[in-house]
């Protein structure tokens, strides 16, 4: 099994990143771009485990390490076959 | 009196901590790998500035779970005293004994230059020997440094005097244009509710001999020496 993990910045929170990416898509010519928000993408692949405990570990992984709290949101699944991902 | 500077895989100011304290201010000083587990008798620690594991994920983030971090957690609910600069600050926060946390720069930039500070509260343990008002030069290196913490949370931090420096004009006007970071409110340094927590952006240690071109940092130390024990 494999945890496909989104962490992004919160919502209202100043992405510098993200704000310069937005200008530059404005830029190419892009003009109906409203917003851009960069995050992270993390697979974790599991050795073994049920999906419903995975689900509760992977969420237990985001509280402590993998997203802050204090400014960032996290989303994922999990998803069977991971061969086929490669 | 007797100081710890905590070393992680990465940091990079540590032997300028171990230096002020020892060399400068002729304290007893040692260095702490992030692998040890218990504290000896210090009379305060020191996280100092670096890439503690290259700041992967986030700063500060991997550096929290260091076997170091849970003992120092208990030497501070035990009333000890902590100074966490730059990266040190960093991990202050993603362990929670500080609130908040660090985004990129608004510029997007490393930013390696002297800034002026503005001491917002004389009562911790690290500025009470300063005025309240007072602008300090010191220098400022990093590229995560604009500080957030949402707007309950600063409010409470104003409300207790928990921030300690912002940056400010040569003249000490905290206006936006002296904001290096994009940081909340100019914010450059807070301190817990007891004033024994310090964590700031600014090097203090980079400017504590007048051979440096400043001795601002060093009276951040001695206000330290003078009120820990």
């Amino acid at each position: 099994m494999l945890a496909k993990i989104y962490i992004t910045l919160k919502d209202g929170i100043l992405d510098p990143p993200g704000k310069t990416v937005q200008q530059a898509l404005t830029s190419l010519g892009y003009a109906n771009v409203e917003d851009v928000r960069i995050g992270k993408y993390v697979l974790v692949r599991f050795k073994n485990g049920e999906r419903t405990d995975l689900e509760d570990q992977t969420r237990q992984m985001c509280e402590k390490l993998l997203a802050n709290p204090v400014i960032e949101s996290f989303s994922f699944e999990i998803v069977e076959n991971p061969e086929r991902e490669k | 009196m007797r100081f710890g500077v905590v070393v992680f895989p990465g940091s990079n100011c540590d032997h300028d901590c171990y230096y002020v304290l020892k060399n400068v201010l002729g304290q007893d000083v040692s260095f702490v790998w992030h692998k040890e587990t218990l504290l000896e008798k210090f009379d305060g620690i020191v996280l100092p500035g670096g890439f503690s594991y290259g700041d992967y994920l986030r700063t500060g983030a991997v550096a929290r779970f260091s076997p170091i971090m849970e003992e120092i957690s208990r030497y501070v609910r035990g009333g000890g005293s902590v100074l966490g600069i730059c990266n040190g600050f960093q991990i202050l926060l993603e362990c929670g004994l500080l609130p908040g946390a660090m985004l990129p720069n608004s510029n997007l930039k490393f930013i390696c230059k002297n800034v002026h500070l503005r001491v917002e509260n004389t009562l911790s343990n690290f500025t009470h020997n300063f005025r309240e008002g007072e602008v300090l030069k010191m220098p400022i290196a990093h590229a995560e440094g604009n500080y957030y913490v949402d707007k309950e949370t600063l409010k409470g931090l104003e409300d207790r005097g928990q921030i300690v420096f912002r940056y400010c004009t040569p003249d000490g006007e905290v206006v936006s244009s002296a904001n290096p970071n994009g940081s909340v409110e100019n914010i450059a340094g807070i301190c817990d509710q007891r004033g024994r927590v310090l964590g700031m952006m600014p090097h203090p240690e980079r400017c504590a001999e007048g051979i440096l071109g400043g001795v601002d940092g060093r009276k951040i130390f001695e206000s330290w020496l003078q009120t820990v024990k």
